[in-house]
Formats: structure tokens, C-alpha cells, sequence
């Protein structure tokens, strides 16, 4: 009999025809572009030829998109990793494999097959990061495609560390490297590693892989260097890797095999199954939609020429003469550069996506201006901004660089001088701030979510085969635009494929993508209820704004007109040029026609030995003409690389962490050794047990410093890959223990906190309460290893005593006496306050030194964890390195007394940072910003309660969202925009006290 | 956010406002809450359950509580305040009610994110009523009198059993519909008794609850092959809700699948038996300890009356006693565990692996602090230790759509019947 298995993806349908041997007769692989149904017609149609007339068939339908289309259809389904695993198992290259790793348009999977015959799948849950949806993104900002990333990555020199949890967070990652002169071919490496990363640090979820890996999926059928990067990091030996033939097409292979078994009593004529096809091809389902954009043509008319009227000064550029203004804004994803007259007029301006390097897109452009103006113009400014506004101020001698914030509040007054809401929507960023008092009064960035920008659209428009222009032009004028809700572009991905699924139409799609985008930034980066809250003179900027669709979106969402100026797209460079005007200069520092005749540039990639952070940087060498030749580094945390030397400022959180550090007694000889796991409470707790098991006659050994390495050494025991960084590290930091031959370990399950007096309770967040148990159910301990995780409540102090001595005089635990274990007790306690008192002291040692020396403070406020390098990547050095004293939370929190909180106040770490907030409001020049691992739950109640107290005292709320990205740009800019939106307020009240 | 609001200071539901004011409150347990709601209007609240499923809910939701915030904090956010927008109900005579567990979940924040989200939305002056047994808040116009509290608990306890009878019978019924007809008969009827205070005793208990599995018995059955078992374990609100969980029964049932859900009432008891852990571990007062352990044997014995009435029934399945999961447990997660759903998540998979039915759906709420560990963090050793465990674990949330969780779901039930 004739079998078909048709598995329609998200991304791709694939068609297989087995005949009556199971021979493969016809096979086709395609995209279907959001048209499921009709590229299964289609591919039936084709499959026709070697089907017969009259005979019956079996059919069986799988895949993602599939189970829509076999309802409509009335054909069989099979779910699709059942159909693979029956594919795997009936070849006799792949039936010994041991597991299968599949990875497709937007899902992957691991099939692990038991020895007794049983099997075990694992899929990507809510996230689609590590897939093959997520390389043609990544793809797409290298400016090729998936083969031609693949291509680049064969030539690569080294690896850089990227997330691929998400498109937004390798976007992050990848666009300061390449903006800072990384090469491109290594950040095609990076990409493919950052999927073989995610697929297993997400799927294997503590179990190993071992044995022979089978390798199935449209990505790693084509993609060499993908499969090369899963080989080396699976360290699988030539024939335990296999890659089988027909791999991209296994399970619909699988499908038309189950078909051929099960399904045989219910065989169709192929007639019928094509009436069958073609009926669901025309059926669409009932689709949550939307009121359409514009009713009418003259609707969308009047809407443009209504905003029309927001232009730039009128200039002739043939024929001015006179002075002028360079602004550049190297942005993440485009370069914009703009020329100016004194009265904002424009002689030149550029807009083009970096296509990998911006310093060449720059030079060529101040080439075109000279060539053009000759001596007509003189420029008398250049200043940068943007993501790559130091190394541009350095290639090109530019007279000074701003953070690009301040450079689109400046060109928003330009166009509304007294603007008191600004949205500016780029590629990959989301920008909104508040001006208040003509200062800005509050910033808002997109961190944990790219789908309220545009590069979003535009790379979902390449993957239906349409430019950003006519993708946005197609949803004018849809009559019905698909609800996709509102969240990250991971979940808007599937949001998706249910609506293709439905059969929506592109212009739908478009359009709703548009609505989607303006919710997104409205409810998740602005967290606006209501549109009163935004201000009165709104003005739109960035890229994503000339898509008239999100535009006339915004409008419609927010119930009010708003300006959207002419260069839109081009405010960061046209506020550049502006402030170049104010600087006021007789002459420019910029590099002149002779020099940039011969300037060439080169970009080295080297890894920071200076401390533990071990940046990745990249030395920029530039050479003009005349021989001269400058260096930038790029990718730095601190000045060491380039100076030589630290900045010395106070830094509480790096006088926190080598302290815990020192306590550490490395073991003992003897084998009287308590291994700890120095993680999560441990920094905050370690003095405590320290000195209680020094009283008890042993010495601790901590886990090695948390690195990526280390991170690493334990990601493939993690069972749940949406919990902190923080905790994630536990597993490492307690392989690293064993791997030292620790017998011994403590690590206590602790729901309670000390009560400090300052919360309605005083617990610990799940996570750090009860990750132990976790470990211990998750990491493989030899037969040797005692894992020691009782429950402790610090908090009570004879509770614990009597507790502690009941546990640790067991015998199968210590066997001390209980009369030791109460003096340790004790001890512990005394030796927990006597760290307590040091860090009071030392942060007003700091304090005082920064007022002595006019510096700002700066209150990091996070967990005591957040101080580790590896979790905090080395903020605190930015911050000294701005010329911040760093202070921490729990340095300052106990000068607060109790207040009634508007949430439930329940945790202590999380109480501190309230309390630090109340007192930082009423310390003079002191900032405040939060940090904050991304997946924290308790964060989401913290931050809303943190911005009301700190907003309420006439402080600004800043937070940094940090997580296993090592990359830092986002958070400079924040720090950035924080000292400027602080000075402008110093200013302002300067300014108020001279009247 | 006015001074009122930051120093805490919250709108108190008096006894005057006990006269006239409509209570909303969103529904969990659509046959328990069903009584509770009648409990509480037969001591003269009026109150209202609200059951709506609209897309506006999950828009309130997001607009007004932090995204990142747990996923039925949002629901039930998003149902309170969509109501209170509709027009359908007098701002000026309206309250709210919600329960609150406490502990250090994030849950015992909702009714403070709640009362953010009423300020934040021009509703601030609207009382919002704590519903809890930890004596958190408190209202002159709402108190939960000693015979109110029997009948709370009466509501519990059948309708644990109703679902239980139910989702056993609902599968193989031949009459399309008869289990939910005989469950909509029993809740008016329960209602009935409750007013007259019947039903409510131990005794009389043992005979209502005999008579309902009588009749669930008598319920014609098709006599087909039994179904594969799949159980639902969870964070309670989408362990429950079908506004939670996508209809998650519904969905096990049209593909063939017979749902077994483990009820309220062990989860009642654990968050009892909680405080009386923290003082064997930790030790505080025994005053307390032994109220509550008085507490938790009182629920426990309703609790085997259940079991007693199934016990004549060998066609339904046997219920598991609290002290069961109390012993299955050991081993593998210590009772301190308590944040949440804590060890009791863990215990109910254990049981249900025990009875029988090792395919379980265990649903969380995306980024579910206390379920990386007890849920996602415990499949691994459940696996090991029993190969037979087919457990899939479900995020839920805004976001998620319904194909993926579906198609994950599929997965599994075609696992089990392969293992079939």
C-alpha cells in the first residue's frame, strides 16, 4: 500500500510518499511562507504523479500547524515526535541511537530512547530561543542568510558568549560586537553555539546525553558548522554523531510509516484525499481580529498629510554655504548621520542598516559630504551617540560623544519645544521618557522583550518574502487585523503559527504585528493603564515609526494625535548635531578630507586577563593618512585594559565579595572539611557557618568562583531553565565541590530569613529556601558524598540551637556533642553580627569618603548574591568607573525603621531594598538603581513598590536587568542616562534657586 | 499613589456596607466555590462568582498588573476589575473578595496587587475582602462565624467528592451530559440542606456523601474499554481553574482521557499542618501547634468519611488520605517545604504514580517560583525512580499558546498509550 506523511510546521511543510516496500517514491522540503494549507495542496499535487489512480492510500498528518489542518481535512494525526521516534526506530542507521536531537522552524527536541524500549521527550516549552527560527533571525542581522551564516562561522577564530534564549537578548549580545568591530564570522559561531547551548541547557533537564546521537531537522541537515558545533560540545566521536539521509524530512517519514502501521483499515482513494485537502485549504476558522487600521483610502490620505507637516527646516543643499553640524548615532542595528544648518536644516543625511560594520559606513559618508560640499561647508561639530558612539567619536575624531537619550530628548524639542513625552521605537530598542520640569523625569528601556520593536516586523516580513515597506503597506487597508496579544517575540511566534494555523491572511498578520508592537511598548515597556498618563505633546520617533501601520496604531491605542517629525528615523543623529551646535566651537577635532583619504582600520578580538570578568574585547586600531594611529578598546568594564590601572573608588559590593571570599579555609588535610556551596543566601549567611563549623573543629571549603565555566560544569543537571541565573550557578558551584574531592556537603533548606524588624515577615523566595533540595534531587552524587540539607530557621534563635543540636549530634551527621554545637551556635551568631557591624562601617567609611570628595553614591540594590562578578558581570566597576561610590542595600537599609508597605512586605532581602530606597531618597547626591536576575518573580512586586517610593521623594527609578548576558551596553546607557537626566535636574534646581 | 495608600492604609468592608454591597469574587473550583457562594448569601452577604472567560479579562490583567507578575494574579485581577469596568454592578455598593494563603509565594501578594490595580484604575475606594484562615486581615462586616466555617468546609468536602464521582463517570457516560446534570441536581440539593443545617455533621455526612456515590453509580455507563488515567497536579489556581488552565478537563476529556484531579481538601490541610511542622522544626509555641493540629485531625476525619462512602463503591477509585502523602513524601522533599503548593505537588504525583496513574499534567503558571523545584525539579527523580512516570509539565500564561500546550499534551497521552 501507499503511504503519505505530511508534516506541516510551523516554518516548512515536508511531503514523503513511501511505496508499497517503504521505498521513498517522492519527498519535498519547502517553506510555506504563513500558507500551510496551500503548500500542502501544492506539494500533494506534485506528489500526484507517482501516486495511483484508483487505488487506496493511507495518510497520516503531523507537525505543529498539522493538527489544524487534519481537523479541517478529517485526516488522521500523529503527534510529532511519536512520528519521529517511529522513523528513528524502523532505520536501521538510527535505530541504535540512543537519543534524537531534532531541531526545526520553531520548535527542538530531544528524544532520549530507554533502554527497556521507553521513551522520553523533551520540547521547548514557551520559548523558541535555540531553534531554527531563531538562526534566520540572527541571520538576517548579519545580513545573509542561515547557509550563508553557516558559511561564516567555517572561518571563525574564536567563540563569543551569547544567549539564545531569546532573539532579543542574542540581538544584545551580538550588536555591540559587531558594532564594535567584532568579526562576523565569529559572531556566526557564537550564534550556532548559542543553539547547541540552549538545547541542551533546556532540554536535558538533568539527563545526560551519551551514546549515539541522532541529528534530524531541516537546520541540521544543511547547516555543517551547526552540526560540527553540536559534535565537538557533545564531545561525540564520528559514529556515535549520526546524521542520517532524508533527516529533514524524518518526521513526515514517521508519519506516512504509522500511517502504513495503524492506519490501513481506513485507506482513501487519492481523489477523495485531494477533495479533502483542498476543502480545508478554503476553510478558515473563526479568528480573533481586530478593527482595521483605516476605513478608507482618504482616511489613510488625510493621515498623511497630516503628518506631513513635521518637517526640518527647508535648506537647499546645492547651493548653501556657510556652517554646519555633523551628528552621528551608530545605533544598534542602522547608522544614521546627519549634516545640519545652525537652524536645524538638513544638507545631508543617511540611514542604512550596519550590515556588520559601522566605522566603514561612516567613513565612506564623510567621504560623500566632503566630496559634495568641498569648501561651501565648514563643519564646526561633530558628536556621536548610540550604541557605537565611542568607537565612532575615536575613529573619526569627533569632538565629543552623547549618551543617545539626551540626544532624542534634544532633537523632540526641536520639533515640540515643550515635548513631555518622547517613544522612540528603533530596531531592537524600545526608548521612552518623561520629561518633567524640561528635564527627564523617567526612562524606560525594553530588556526582556524585543516585540515591541521593529526589527521584529521587519524580520518576520523577510520570512514571508516581503520588504519592511510593503509588509507595512499591506496592512493599511486589512479589514480584519489578527489579535496576537501582547508579549515577547518568542511567545508572539507561536501567537502566530495558531493564526496561520487559522489561515490569516499576510495583510492580517501585518497589521495586527503592528498592533501588537505599539501594545507591547505602551503595556510592557511603558506599563502605561491609560493613555492620560503619557503626556499631552507625545512625540514618535525611530525606524519603526515611518511604518505608517504602527503609527496609525499608536494613535488609535493611545486615542490622540502625536508627532511623528519627517526624519523620524534619524533623531538621535539630528539631537547629535544640535548639541555639536551648542558646544559652541571655533573649530572641529574631526578627521579631515587628507586624512580619511587613507584611513584604514582593523579590529582585534582579545580576552582580558586583568581579573575574573575576562572581557571580551576588541582592540580597534585606527590609521589615517599622515601615518597617525589611534586605539580604541572596546568591550571593557574598567579602565585596567587601557590604563593600566583600577578606578579605587569605595565599592561595597566588591569589599562584600572578596571578604566572604577570604573566609574560606580551602579545606582541611585532615579530612575534617564542610563544603559549601557559595551561592545564593551563602553570601549572606557564609560568616555564620563559617565560624560555626570552626567552632565544631572544621574548616570550610567554598566552590570555586562562579564563572561561565563553572555555570557550565553544571548546566546539564537544571531542571528548569526559566529559574535565575543565580540559582542556575548552584548546580556548578556543587559539581565543583565533589569534583574536589569534597565528601562533606552543607547547603541549608532555609524558607525563613533573619527578622530585621523592617517587614511584615521575613522569609526567603522559594529559590534560596529550598534550592537544595532541588540539588539534591538532581545532581548525580557518588555513593561517598553526604549531602547535608536540613531546615533551619536563623531567625529563632533557641529554636535553632535546640535544632542544630538535635541534627548535628547524630551520628550519621557530625556526632558533636550538643553542648559543642550550642557554643558554635553562639559563635555563629556573634560572628554573623560581627559582619554585619563591618559592613555598616564600611559603607559609611564610603559614604563619607564620597562626601568628602564630592562624588556621587550610587545604592545598588539587589540580593546579596548580585554582588558575584559572574552574576552581576562587573556592573560595580562601571559604576566606579562613572565615578560612582558603590553602596549596597543592606549596608544602608537599617537606618529605616518599619513602615507599612502598599504589598505584602514579606521577604528580607527584598524588605532591605525598600528600606535602602527610603533612606537613599534622603541622602544628598545619591542615585539608586535596582538590579534585578531576569526570572526573579519577587522582583515583579519589588520594582512597581520601588519606583512609587523612590518617584515619590523626587528620585529616579533605575533598574538593570541583568542574566547570563555578559554584555553590558544597555546597562551603560542606562547608567548614562541616569547621570545626565540627574544632572539636568541639579541644573534645573540650580536654575530655580537663582530666581 | 496617595498618602493613604503608601502608608498601607486599606478601605475597610464595615457592617453597614454587610447590608447592601454585592461581593464579587472569581471562581477556582467551579462546584466547591458554587456552594461556598450559596454559604455565604445564606448568612446574608450577597455575593456573586464570577465566571467570565472573555479576552478582556487577560487585557484588564495586563494592564494593569506587572507582566512578570504570576499568571492568575493576572486572571483573577483582570475577571475582578473587567467586572467593576462592565457598568453591571453599582461601584458605589461593591466589594471584592479574594483568598490569600500567605507564606512566601508570591501568591499572598495578589490581594495588595489587586488593591494597586483597583487605585491605579479610579476604583481605590472599593473594599477588598481578605478570604483566609490566617487571620491576616480583618473587616467588622465580614467574619466567618463557627457555623458558617462547618459549612465552608462541607462545601469542601463534597465537592472534592462530586468532582472526584464526576470525572470518573463523565467519560464512559451513555447519556450525554448526565454527570454534570447529576452534579448541578447534588449542589442545589447540598445548598438546600446547608439551610437547613443538614449535612454538616460527621454522621450525616457519611450518608449524604453515600447517597451522591449511589447515585454516580447509577449513571449508565457505555461499559467501554477504561480510558488512560491522566492526572492534574499544580499550582492550585490553574491545577483548577479552567480560566487557568485552558479548560485543561475538558481538553483530557475530548481526547479520550479519563482526568483524575486530586482535590482541595488535602491542600487545606497541608497549609494546617504547615504551622504545626514550623514549630516541630523550628520550634515556637505549642499552644499553637496544638490548635492546629486539632485543626488539621478535624478535616482529616471528614477527609475519611469520603473514603469510608467510596469504600462501598469498588467501581470508583479509592481517595488517599493526607497522612498517605505524608508518608510518600519522605525521601524526596522534607515537610518544610511549604511555600506554594510546596511538598504536597510532589506528594500528589507520588500518589497518583501509586494508584495507578503515572501520566500526569503537571501545570504551573510561567516562572512558578516554588514549582522549579517541586515540580519541574522533581520529574527527574520521579522518573528514575519509576520508569513508568509520564509526566509532562505545562507553563501557563498570557502568552502561551493553546496548540503548543495541546500539542505537548498529545504527546503525552500518545506515551500512554503506548504504555498500554
Amino acid at each position: 500500500m501507499i503511504k503519505i506523511g505530511i508534516d506541516a510546521g510551523s516554518t516548512t511543510v515536508k511531503t514523503v510518499v513511501l511505496g508499497d516496500d517503504n521505498t521513498i517514491l517522492f519527498r519535498s522540503y519547502e517553506r510555506h511562507k504563513a500558507c500551510v494549507r496551500d503548500a500542502v495542496l501544492r506539494q500533494f499535487e506534485q506528489a500526484s504523479a507517482v501516486l495511483p489512480q484508483e487505488t487506496p492510500v493511507v495518510v497520516a498528518i503531523t507537525g505543529s500547524a498539522g493538527l489544524g489542518l487534519s481537523k479541517a481535512a478529517g485526516l488522521p494525526f500523529v503527534q510529532e515526535v511519536f512520528a519521529t521516534a517511529k522513523a528513528v526506530r524502523s532505520y536501521p542507521e538510527t535505530q541504535d541511537g540512543t537519543a534524537v536531537i531534532e531541531l526545526g522552524g520553531e520548535d527542538a527536541k530531544i528524544i532520549f530512547f530507554g533502554q527497556n524500549g521507553s521513551i522520553e521527550e523533551r520540547m521547548n516549552g514557551t520559548c523558541a530561543g535555540g531553534t531554527g527560527a531563531f538562526i534566520d533571525q540572527m541571520a538576517v542581522l548579519l545580513n545573509t542568510d542561515a547557509a550563508g551564516l553557516d558559511d561564516l562561522a567555517e572561518n571563525s577564530e574564536q567563540v563569543y558568549n551569547i544567549a539564545s534564549r531569546c532573539g532579543v537578548f542574542a540581538k544584545t549580545d551580538i550588536q555591540p560586537i559587531l558594532n564594535q568591530g567584532g568579526r562576523r564570522e565569529d559572531v556566526a559561531v557564537s550564534v550556532l553555539q548559542a543553539v547547541v547551548d540552549q538545547t541542551i541547557a533546556g532540554l536535558c533537564q538533568g539527563r545526560e546525553l551519551t551514546g549515539r546521537i541522532v541529528f534530524l531537522g531541516g537546520p541540521l541537515t544543511f547547516l555543517k558548522q551547526l552540526r560540527r558545533r553540536f559534535t565537538e560540545t557533545l564531545s561525540l566521536t564520528e559514529e556515535n554523531a549520526v546524521f542520517p539521509e532524508n533527516a529533514d524530512v524524518f518526521a513526515a517519514l514517521g508519519a506516512a510509516l504509522y500511517a502504513g502501521d495503524v492506519l490501513s483499515g481506513s485507506a482513501t482513494p487519492p481523489a477523495e484525499l485531494r477533495k479533502k485537502l483542498q476543502s480545508a485549504a478554503t476553510d478558515i476558522d473563526g479568528q480573533k481580529t481586530l478593527p482595521p487600521l483605516f476605513s478608507s483610502e482618504e482616511e489613510i490620505a488625510a493621515f498623511r498629510e497630516r503628518h506631513s507637516r513635521a518637517a526640518a527646516p527647508e535648506v537647499d543643499a546645492q547651493v548653501y554655504s556657510g556652517d554646519a553640524y555633523l551628528g552621528i548615532d551608530a545605533g544598534s542595528t542602522t547608522t544614521k548621520l546627519v549634516l545640519i544648518t545652525p537652524d536645524g536644516g538638513i544638507l545631508h543625511s543617511f540611514y542604512s542598516p550596519n550590515e556588520g560594520s559601522p566605522v566603514e559606513l561612516v567613513k565612506r559618508q564623510l567621504d560623500e559630504i566632503y566630496k559634495k560640499f568641498l569648501d561651501r561647508v565648514t563643519i564646526r561639530g561633530a558628536v556621536s551617540t548610540g550604541y557605537g558612539e565611542e568607537l565612532i567619536k575615536s575613529a573619526f575624531s569627533l569632538d565629543s560623544g552623547i549618551v543617545e537619550t539626551i540626544a532624542h530628548l534634544e532633537a523632540a524639542r526641536h520639533f515640540v519645544a515643550d515635548v513631555d513625552f518622547i517613544l522612540d521605537i528603533g530596531g531592537q530598542d524600545v526608548k521612552c521618557f518623561k520629561i518633567a520640569n524640561r528635564a527627564i523625569d523617567s526612562i524606560m528601556l525594553n530588556e526582556a522583550c524585543s516585540s515591541g520593536c521593529g526589527s521584529f516586523i521587519e524580520t518576520f516580513a523577510r520570512a514571508l518574502g516581503y520588504s519592511a515597506e510593503e509588509f507595512s503597506q499591506l496592512g493599511l487597508l486589512a479589514k480584519a487585523p489578527v489579535d496576537l496579544g501582547s508579549r515577547c517575540t518568542v511567545f508572539m511566534n507561536s501567537s502566530i503559527k495558531q493564526a496561520q494555523k487559522d489561515g490569516a491572511a499576510p495583510e492580517d498578520i501585518s497589521a495586527g504585528l503592528s498592533i501588537s508592537v505599539v501594545k507591547n511598548a505602551l503595556y510592557k515597556v511603558i506599563r502605561a493603564t491609560s493613555p492620560d498618563e503619557l503626556g499631552r505633546r507625545i512625540v514618535v520617533q525611530g525606524g519603526t515609526f515611518y511604518n505608517d501601520a504602527v503609527l496609525r496604531a499608536f494613535e488609535l491605542e493611545v486615542g490622540a494625535e502625536v508627532t511623528r517629525p519627517s526624519i523620524a528615523g534619524l533623531m538621535g543623529a539630528y539631537g547629535a548635531a544640535l548639541i555639536a551646535k551648542r558646544l559652541g566651537l571655533a573649530e572641529s577635532a574631526l578627521i579631515t578630507q587628507e586624512q580619511l583619504a587613507g584611513f584604514t582600520y582593523e579590529s582585534k578580538p582579545v580576552t582580558c586577563g586583568g581579573c575574573t570578568n575576562k572581557c571580551h574585547m576588541s582592540i580597534n586600531t585606527f590609521t589615517t593618512a599622515d601615518g597617525q594611529t589611534r586605539k580604541h578598546v572596546s568591550g571593557n568594564r574598567c579602565s585596567r585594559p587601557v590604563t593600566g590601572k583600577v578606578n579605587e573608588l569605595p565599592d561595597i559590593a566588591a569589599w562584600k565579595y572578596e571578604y566572604l571570599r577570604s573566609l574560606n579555609d580551602g579545606g582541611d588535610p585532615d579530612g575534617k572539611t564542610i563544603g559549601i556551596p557559595f551561592v545564593l543566601n551563602m553570601f549572606e549567611n557564609l560568616p555564620f557557618w563559617k565560624a560555626f563549623f570552626q567552632t565544631l573543629g572544621y574548616k570550610i571549603k567554598l566552590s570555586a568562583p562562579s564563572s561561565r565555566q563553572l555555570y557550565l560544569l553544571g548546566q546539564k543537571t537544571i531542571p528548569s531553565d526559566t529559574v535565575c541565573y543565580p540559582a542556575k550557578l548552584a548546580h556548578g558551584a556543587v559539581q565543583s565541590l565533589i569534583d574536589r574531592g569534597c565528601t562533606t556537603l552543607f547547603y541549608p533548606c532555609m524558607p525563613y530569613n533573619f527578622d530585621e524588624g523592617i517587614s511584615d515577615n521575613h522569609y526567603n523566595c522559594p529559590v534560596v529556601a529550598y534550592y537544595p533540595e532541588l540539588l539534591a534531587a538532581n545532581m548525580k552524587m557518588p555513593d561517598n558524598v553526604r549531602f547535608f540539607a536540613p531546615y533551619f530557621n536563623l531567625a529563632n534563635k533557641k529554636g535553632f540551637i535546640k535544632r542544630a543540636g538535635e541534627y548535628f549530634s547524630r551520628t550519621d551527621i557530625l556526632g558533636a556533642s550538643p553542648k559543642d554545637v550550642k557554643r558554635a551556635a553562639k559563635a555563629a551568631f556573634s560572628a554573623y553580627e560581627a559582619y554585619r557591624s563591618k559592613l555598616l562601617s564600611e559603607t559609611e567609611i564610603a559614604i563619607s569618603y564620597a562626601r568628602e570628595n564630592g562624588l556621587p553614591v550610587l545604592v545598588v540594590s539587589g540580593r546579596p548574591y548580585h554582588i558575584d562578578p559572574e552574576i552581576n558581570h562587573g556592573i560595580n566597576k562601571m559604576m566606579t568607573e562613572l565615578g560612582f561610590v558603590v553602596v549596597t542595600e543592606d549596608g544602608i537599609s537599617c537606618k529605616q525603621g518599619y513602615e507599612k508597605r502598599s504589598v505584602l512586605n514579606q521577604w528580607t532581602y527584598q524588605a532591605r531594598m525598600y528600606n535602602a530606597a527610603r533612606q537613599a531618597s534622603q541622602m544628598p547626591n545619591t542615585e539608586f538603581v535596582q538590579l534585578v536576575s531576569f526570572g526573579c518573580g519577587t522582583d515583579a512586586v519589588t520594582s512597581d513598590e520601588l519606583r512609587v517610593i523612590l518617584e515619590g521623594r523626587g528620585k529616579l527609578y533605575t533598574q538593570l536587568k541583568i542574566d547570563d548576558i555578559q554584555n553590558l551596553g544597555a546597562v551603560r546607557i542606562r547608567l548614562r542616562s541616569l547621570i545626565a537626566a540627574s544632572d539636568e535636574r541639579k541644573a534645573e534646581s540650580g536654575r530655580e534657586a537663582a530666581i | 499613589m496617595s498618602a493613604k495608600q503608601e502608608s498601607g492604609g486599606r478601605v475597610i468592608f464595615t457592617k453597614e456596607m454587610k447590608r447592601d454591597y454585592t461581593i464579587l469574587f472569581p471562581n477556582m473550583l467551579p462546584v466547591t466555590f458554587t456552594l461556598i457562594s450559596e454559604v455565604f448569601n445564606q448568612y446574608g452577604y450577597k455575593t456573586k462568582m464570577l465566571t467570565e472567560t472573555d479576552s478582556v479579562v487577560v487585557e484588564n490583567g495586563l494592564k494593569y498588573v506587572h507582566n512578570d507578575t504570576c499568571y492568575p494574579a493576572l486572571l483573577v485581577i483582570g475577571q475582578l476589575l473587567s467586572a467593576v469596568k462592565s457598568g453591571k454592578y453599582d461601584d458605589k455598593k461593591l466589594a471584592l473578595m479574594i483568598t490569600q494563603t500567605g507564606g512566601g509565594c508570591r501568591a499572598s501578594n495578589y490581594i495588595h496587587l489587586l488593591r494597586k490595580a483597583l487605585h491605579k484604575s479610579g476604583y481605590g475606594h472599593i473594599p477588598v475582602i481578605s478570604l483566609n484562615i490566617s487571620g491576616l486581615e480583618k473587616n467588622p462586616g465580614f467574619k466567618l462565624g463557627l457555623s458558617m466555617v462547618r459549612k465552608l468546609l462541607a462545601s469542601m468536602i463534597y465537592g472534592d467528592f462530586i468532582v472526584w464521582l464526576r470525572n470518573q463517570t463523565k467519560p464512559y457516560e451513555v447519556k450525554s451530559g448526565a454527570s454534570d446534570e447529576l452534579t448541578e441536581k447534588w449542589t442545589h440539593q447540598l445548598i438546600e440542606k446547608f439551610r437547613h443545617r443538614r449535612g454538616l455533621g460527621k454522621r450525616q455526612m457519611r450518608g449524604v456523601l453515600r447517597e451522591i456515590a449511589r447515585d454516580f453509580a447509577a449513571i449508565a455507563l457505555t461499559g467501554e474499554k477504561k480510558k488512560p488515567l491522566v492526572g492534574i497536579v499544580g499550582e492550585i489556581y490553574v491545577k483548577f481553574a479552567p480560566l487557568g488552565n485552558n479548560n485543561l478537563e475538558a481538553f483530557l476529556l475530548s481526547e479520550g482521557c479519563e482526568p483524575v484531579v486530586p482535590g482541595l481538601t488535602d491542600f487545606m490541610i497541608f497549609k494546617i499542618n504547615n504551622r504545626v511542622v514550623d514549630v516541630d522544626l523550628y520550634g515556637g509555641s505549642r499552644l499553637k501547634k496544638a490548635a492546629c493540629t486539632v485543626m488539621q485531625r478535624y478535616i482529616e476525619g471528614y477527609q475519611r468519611e469520603m473514603a469510608a462512602a467510596l469504600s462501598e463503591f469498588p467501581q470508583f477509585r479509592k481517595m488517599g488520605s493526607f497522612s498517605d502523602l505524608q508518608r510518600l513524601i519522605k525521601g524526596y522533599l522534607g515537610y518544610g517545604n511549604k511555600m506554594g503548593e510546596g511538598w504536597l505537588l510532589t506528594a500528589e504525583m507520588l500518589e497518583l504514580i501509586h494508584s495507578g496513574a503515572p501520566n500526569i499534567v503537571c501545570t504551573q503558571p510561567f516562572g512558578c517560583l516554588p514549582n522549579h523545584i517541586v515540580g519541574k525539579g522533581m520529574i527527574k527523580r520521579l522518573k528514575d525512580d519509576y520508569p513508568e512516570s509520564n509526566i509532562v509539565s505545562i507553563d501557563f500564561d498570557p502568552g502561551a499558546t493553546r496548540i503548543n500546550q495541546e500539542n505537548r499534551i498529545k504527546l503525552m497521552i500518545a506515551n500512554a498509550r503506548v504504555a498500554e
